[in-house]
């Protein structure tokens, strides 16, 4: 599983890095920097509450990396 | 098997486009009827020909093909003749010279993929190629070409990502021509909701030739990784600019060699806005083609060369298209939004010696952050063109940065950026 971003619906809140700072962080403008690698197994919850509390739902949990 | 000679495209023109039909079948013989060509056999045609996209990109032809015969219901294809790069002008120039060689090439991949409708679409301001196009269209109508396509000329407001291929389906269905986040790309659900084939009229062309001649005949000319000829855009300090065919694999000296430069050169843009400079010293090692351009970072793109002479400012010119770039974002997405303006001010900012002290880093921390982050790839190659700038003119960057501007930095401009029209 892998997260990614819909950068057009994202609007820089910045929950997700708050959520999950092991795997995503924030550019200068608050724009989230996602890892894109697998998430590892412990950090799929923590994922997917990340994507689920998105604002704009912009926070996409992907099987695949689309 | 015709004999491997040049040019392949160009071929019969000498100083009139050849706009008629009769003439165009004179030049390039009859297309083979393409009803007793079984779909799959003509997409392996054009893998085993190695054709890549001439668009700018360089995706495998037949690759492209396969993704859109692999969904369900009619699809549609679109021959992409937008050319957002402001160097280049060899699609107008093919649209404009050989209609019916792009046309050909349209109608056999609409069989390979099995449409029945063929969009070919180009910038709005180009009455010339339009009415070029719509006259061979016309010609084709009346001559009942059974195998054609039925074929749509779409004249769309033209900006840097026009040609973008989800900007492009957006455009053509009516909507605001910008980039949109992907899946659906546009073989799964493109243009009139069908899967779409979006081809650049370059790479049409060489499929028209491939089917006459086969892949072998093709592959006589180039180089393993890039077969065939291209077309190449060649501008700036050169005596004879315009659009030439080339091998892949020519020396990028002797193409320049060929034109004829007008000032020692400092060094040259290969690919279009999104491409690589090479310095005066790499340029004798470079051969055009993906093998040699490569080691360099470099791909051949659209096709763009631009030599840059040393009575231009390398600084000047780059700044110049750095703010191109932020003006030309969509505007869609923040990273790009942000980051493209934020790295064109710093590098304004160096080139008038007013920047901070944090000003280098700051560039290196935003260009490795952008790429991948946009939902198209202009944010990736600005960053790429920015990249390389502050690399090969490295001296000239902190010379400015050290001193303001230089005398060259008033020199005309060399790189054309053209105004952003109201959208």
């Amino acid at each position: 599983m892998q997260l990614r971003v819909n950068p057009i619906s994202c609007v820089g809140h910045g929950l997700c890095a708050e959520l999950l700072p092991e795997w995503i962080e924030l550019d200068d403008w608050g724009y989230p920097i996602l890892n894109g690698t697998d998430l590892p197994p412990d950090l799929l919850q923590h994922a997917r509450r990340a994507a689920n509390s998105c604002p704009t739902l912009a926070l996409l949990l992907d099987s695949e990396g689309g | 098997m015709t004999t491997a000679s040049l040019p392949r495209l160009l071929l019969g023109l000498d100083d009139h486009p050849i706009s008629q039909l009769d003439e165009h079948l004179d030049v390039h013989g009859p297309l083979p009827s393409l009803r007793k060509r079984d779909r799959q056999q003509l997409i392996a045609l054009i893998e085993d020909a190695g054709l890549r996209g001439h668009g700018g990109a360089s995706f495998p032809a037949a690759r492209k093909m396969r993704a859109v015969t692999s969904r369900r219901g009619p699809s549609i294809v679109v021959a992409n003749g937008c050319e957002g790069e402001p160097a280049s002008m060899k699609d107008g120039t093919l649209l404009r010279e050989v209609p019916h060689l792009v046309l050909d090439g349209a109608a056999v991949a609409a069989r390979a993929v099995g449409a029945r409708a063929a969009i070919v679409a180009l910038p709005d301001h180009d009455d010339r190629t339009a009415h070029a196009l719509q006259a061979a269209v016309r010609d084709r109508q009346r001559a009942g070409i059974r195998d054609d396509p039925s074929f749509e000329v779409a004249r769309l407001e033209p900006h840097y990502l026009a040609g973008q291929e989800s900007a492009l389906v957006s455009a053509l269905g009516g909507g605001p021509g910008k980039p949109s986040f992907t899946p659906p790309r546009p073989f799964e659900r493109g243009v009139r909701g069908r899967p779409t084939l979006v081809q650049n009229v370059e790479t049409l062309a060489h499929v028209a030739l491939i089917a006459r001649h086969g892949a072998d005949w093709f592959r006589q000319l180039g180089t393993p990784s890039d077969p065939g000829s291209t077309l190449v855009t060649v501008s700036g300090a050169v005596a004879s600019p315009g659009v030439f065919e080339i091998e892949h694999g020519m020396w990028l000296s002797e193409l320049l060699d060929s034109v004829g430069l007008d000032d020692r050169l400092a060094a040259v843009l290969v690919g279009g806005y999104f491409g690589t400079w090479l310095t005066a010293s790499e340029v004798p090692r470079v051969r055009l083609a993906s093998e040699s351009l490569s080691a360099y970072g470099a791909t051949l793109g659209a096709g763009v060369v631009v030599a840059l002479g040393a009575g231009a400012c390398p600084v000047a010119e780059s700044t110049r298209i750095a703010e191109f770039f932020a003006a030309q974002s969509a505007g869609q997405c923040g990273p790009c939004v942000n980051g493209l303006h934020a790295v064109a001010q710093t590098v304004q900012q160096l080139a008038a010696g007013t920047a901070d002290r944090t000003a280098r880093s700051d560039l290196d921390r935003w260009t490795s952050q952008l790429p991948r982050r946009g939902a198209c790839q202009h944010p990736d190659g600005a960053v790429r063109f920015i990249r390389s700038s502050l690399r090969a003119f490295e001296a000239e960057f902190r010379d400015h940065a050290r001193r303001g501007p230089c005398e060259r930095c008033s020199s005309p401009p060399v790189l054309p950026t053209p105004a952003r029209r109201r959208r």
